[in-house]
Order: structure tokens, then C-alpha cells, then sequence
């Protein structure tokens, strides 16, 4: 992947689907509502005094679903829905000619989508702390740089995760309900409903060498500055990314080999 | 109205939508799989909650497990029906084929809500119910017809007003032409449904039976099952049920007049 590859791809790309996803703000507002779940999970926490038997105050635990809301906020992975429909309706034959790799344009969707999706995230930021004022805070530089490269590296994992699953599209029609599947243990292990310092024993000692805690837990306990293992998360972040890169390529491959364009 | 016509019209409908649903049957496999986990997954959510504590918000777990099960039963009846055919009005609305809908000799929200059907939904209701019978049975409740009667009628109640918030929003469709996202909104926002109202706090609890009825959605049913239900509650909820049932009715008669069809 070369500078050039970058200026007169990926840049224009992104460019595009920017200006794609401005058309519908409204929409991606509403997306940011949507993801307000933390808060409610914060309120039955901080309302039945659960967060003492975790020796976490009420402050901090109130900053750490804030920023698993931001977290999630920027980890929404929707590639196989988009690429499932277009598979059906044909419009991946095209996409297969031109001189890209048809990942980059859903990536560069993804990206755009964030962007777009930051302002209202920081407005829905503000109205939580009006409400909750003693847990305004500001991390410092080094910490929002590092939790920022955490997020995009949970973005990554799920980003990946989610492409091997529309790689199945090759083979079934309906691989979104597999993601479906695949949802349920994000949700419930991710540490979005509750942080994972939270879960029982039996749960933590194999918890940590799974995919999940390092997606909305771990850059979320970074950024809310609540203790956590620095060095194993991104250290285990990236082992994940680079375990699950090649089983894409090898299945996007033979999946290409596959497919069959529309009417053919 | 001619009931029997309905009748034989929604028959053909079963039969239709079953048979092409019936086409992919790993696909019922996979959601039923989802299902399941994704019930675990909320009652390990809740042994979190209560694994230092005995009582949240004034419900013991055995008892919170009853909301869990008047949940899936509820969210399983969501997916078979007002899932897969509300979604459907946006469909329509985008494509124009709405006008086809409107030109047929029978009436046009009988036929949007209940054209189709998605059987993984059944197996959802069928956990929820083994989930109830299993709660009945270590709470000691003991059954008789006049409790039969009353769970059945709160469960209906809720029902109703379910489909009425997510028709309502469907139909809001007419002026926004995308509110697919609206109903995830709502979706997450029923998501706390699983969790007694009680543990909530107050402006949350007040919001939750105000703006979005989940207090008589759940937490009513639940109570009849404890036996610790009120009269007046329940005649509440009847009356909620049929005043939402009114109101969705005659706002989609409204909207249809601001139904511009397609290239018009």
C-alpha cells in the first residue's frame, strides 16, 4: 500500500461516502440514539449501589459507560448487511472489475460514518455530563491519543470479524444471521452492559484470551482512566487482527473463485 | 368488516410466507441458536446484578427472572410479526409499491402488519413460556383459571401496545422516507425491558411509563405472575392497550392522506 495508492484511492473514496452519509444526518443522529443502552445499564448500576461490591465509585463507573459509549459509538460494524445486499441484487460483479479491493469501499463507508456520527455523539457526551456534572473529566493527550488507536483497533477486529462472515455471502444467502449469532456474545462480553471487572470468576479466567474484552472494555477503561493492562490489551488487539486478516484474505480468495455473477 | 374473509385471507398469508420462509432452514437453526444464547446471555447479565446482592429494586432473582421470560415471549412475538412486516412499510413507502397495497379490496394496515411471518420467532416464544413454566415452578405459584386468565389478558394488553409503538413509528415513515433506524431506537430503548422498572431511577421510571410504556409492557405481566397485582393496574394497562390501539389506527388513516405515491 504505497502513498499514491492512498492519494488517489482511498482519499477520493473517502471523500465520496462523506458526502454520501452528510445526506443522511438524520438517520446516522438517530443511529447515536440507539446506542444510549450504557446509560441505562449506568443507571441500574449507580441506582442499587452494585458498583461497591467492584470497588468502583460512582464517578468512574459513571465515566466508564460514557466512554463505552463512545467506544461503540465508533466500533458499529455493519459491512455484512451492506455487502449481503449486494450480493443479492447483483451489485458486487461490478465492484469485483474495478481496480480495488471492493473492502475499501465499505471500509471507506465505515470511516465516514464515524466522522459523520462524531458530532452528534459529542452533543449526546454534553448532554450526560448536564446531568451528571462531578463526572466531568479531561484525559490527557497521551491517553486520548492512545485510547483513540485502541478504539480504531477494536473497529479493526470487528471490521475483520464481520468480513468473514460476508465472505460467507459466497455461499448462503442469508450469512447476516450468522452476525446475528455472532452479536450476542459481543454484546454480552464486550462490557458494554457491564465492565468486564464486573463478571464472575469462572468468566474472567478465560475472558481475556477471547476477542471481546478488547472491544469496548478495554479502550474504554483506558480512556475513562479506570485501571487496566495496558500493554496485554494492544498486545492482544493486534494478535487478533493479525490471526483474523489472513483467514479473510483466504476466504474472500476462494470465495471469488466461487461466485457466480448474476444470470451466469 | 367481513371477519371471515379476514380470516381466510390471513390463512393464505401463514401459507405463503411459511413456505418461503421454510426455504431456509439453517436459517431458523441459526436464530434459534441466537435466541437461546442470547437469553443466557441476559440472565448471566442479571447473576452480575445480583451476585452481592439478594434484592434489586425490590425484586428478589427468581422474581427477575419472570420479566426475563415475559421478555423473550414478547420480543419472540416481535420478531415472528411486527418485525419483518413493519419494517416492510419502509419498503413499500421507498419503492411506491405502497400503491399496490392501497388498491387492494381489503384493509391496508391488516394487510401491512400481518402479510408476513418469521417462524424462528416461535421457537422464541416457546423459551420464553419453558422459562415461565420453570419460574412458576420455583416460585410456587399455584395455578388456577382466574390466574391463567389475568396472565393471559396482561400479556395481551402488552402485546398490543408493542405493536402499536412500533406501527406508530412505521407509519412516521409516510413523511420521513427512512425511519428504518427509528424502530432501532425503539428496540433499544425496549431492550431495558428486561430489567424490573423498580431498579431504575425515578426521572428513568418516569420516563419509562410516560413516553415509552415499558412499565405496563413487562412489569404489569410480571406482577400478575407474583400474584402481587393491583386492579387498578391492570385496568390501567387494558386502557393504555386500547387507547394506543385507537390512536395508531387513526394516525395511520392520517398519514395515508399525506401519502403522495411514487413519481406523483
Amino acid at each position: 500500500m504505497n502513498s499514491n495508492f492512498i492519494k488517489r484511492k482511498l482519499f477520493p473514496l473517502l471523500k465520496v461516502q462523506y458526502s454520501n452519509m452528510l445526506e443522511y444526518r438524520v438517520e446516522i443522529a438517530l443511529w447515536a440514539i440507539s446506542g444510549v443502552i450504557p446509560f441505562f445499564m449506568l443507571n441500574i448500576w449507580t441506582n442499587n449501589n452494585l458498583n461497591e461490591a467492584i470497588n468502583i465509585s460512582n464517578i468512574m463507573l459513571s465515566r466508564y459507560f460514557l466512554c463505552a459509549f463512545f467506544v461503540r459509538q465508533f466500533s458499529v460494524v455493519w459491512v455484512v448487511f451492506s455487502f449481503e445486499e449486494d450480493s443479492l441484487m447483483g451489485k458486487v460483479s461490478p465492484y469485483l472489475i474495478q481496480p480495488i479491493h471492493p473492502f475499501f469501499r465499505y471500509f471507506a463507508q465505515h470511516l465516514a460514518e464515524q466522522i459523520t456520527r462524531f458530532p452528534f455523539a459529542l452533543i449526546i457526551a454534553v448532554i450526560f455530563f448536564i446531568f451528571n456534572p462531578e463526572s466531568l473529566w479531561i484525559p490527557d493527550l497521551v491517553v486520548l491519543l492512545l485510547s483513540a488507536i485502541s478504539t480504531f483497533l477494536s473497529f479493526l477486529i470487528q471490521f475483520l470479524i464481520q468480513s468473514i462472515v460476508a465472505c460467507l455471502c459466497f455461499w448462503t444467502e442469508k450469512a447476516s444471521s450468522i452476525e446475528r449469532l455472532l452479536f450476542i456474545p459481543t454484546l454480552f462480553l464486550s462490557g458494554l452492559l457491564a465492565p468486564v471487572i464486573s463478571f464472575p470468576a469462572y468468566v474472567k479466567s478465560w475472558i481475556y484470551l477471547t476477542p471481546f474484552p478488547y472491544l469496548i472494555d478495554f479502550p474504554a477503561n483506558l480512556l475513562s482512566g479506570n485501571s487496566t493492562n495496558v500493554n496485554r490489551g494492544f498486545i492482544m488487539q493486534i494478535l487478533w487482527i493479525l490471526l483474523l486478516f489472513p483467514i479473510f484474505k483466504k476466504l474472500w480468495c476462494a470465495g471469488t473463485k466461487k461466485f457466480t455473477a448474476m444470470g451466469s | 368488516m367481513n371477519l371471515r374473509k379476514y380470516f381466510k385471507v390471513y390463512t393464505k398469508f401463514l401459507h405463503t410466507s411459511f413456505a418461503s420462509e421454510l426455504e431456509y432452514q439453517t436459517n431458523i437453526i441459526i436464530d434459534l441458536i441466537t435466541a437461546i444464547l442470547s437469553l443466557i446471555g441476559s440472565i448471566f447479565l442479571l447473576s452480575i446484578f445480583f451476585q452481592d446482592n439478594g434484592i434489586i429494586g425490590g425484586w428478589e432473582f427468581e422474581q427477575a427472572l419472570i420479566i426475563q421470560g415475559i421478555y423473550t415471549i414478547l420480543n419472540g412475538v416481535t420478531n415472528t410479526w411486527f418485525n419483518p412486516n413493519l419494517t416492510e412499510i419502509v419498503k413499500h413507502i421507498r419503492e411506491g409499491t405502497l400503491d399496490f397495497v392501497l388498491l387492494k379490496p381489503i384493509d391496508s394496515q391488516f394487510f401491512i402488519s400481518l402479510k408476513k411471518i418469521n417462524p424462528s420467532g416461535f421457537l422464541e416464544i416457546m423459551l420464553g413460556i419453558f422459562l415461565l413454566l420453570y419460574c412458576i415452578n420455583i416460585n410456587e405459584i399455584n395455578l388456577n383459571l382466574r390466574f391463567l386468565t389475568l396472565c393471559l389478558f396482561t400479556i395481551i394488553c402488552s402485546i398490543c401496545i408493542l405493536y402499536s409503538l412500533w406501527f406508530f413509528i412505521s407509519t412516521t415513515t409516510i413523511w420521513f422516507v427512512k425511519t428504518w433506524n427509528a424502530t432501532e431506537v425503539l428496540r433499544s430503548f425496549l431492550y431495558i425491558g428486561r430489567f424490573p422498572l423498580d431498579s431504575f431511577s425515578l426521572s428513568l421510571k418516569i420516563f419509562f411509563s410516560i413516553f415509552i410504556p415499558i412499565a405496563f409492557i413487562t412489569t404489569i405481566p410480571s406482577e400478575v405472575f407474583l400474584g402481587l397485582y393491583q386492579l387498578w393496574k391492570i385496568l390501567l394497562e387494558a386502557s393504555v392497550a386500547i387507547i394506543f390501539l385507537f390512536t395508531s389506527r387513526k394516525f395511520w388513516l392520517f398519514a395515508l392522506k399525506f401519502y403522495s405515491s411514487a413519481s406523483s
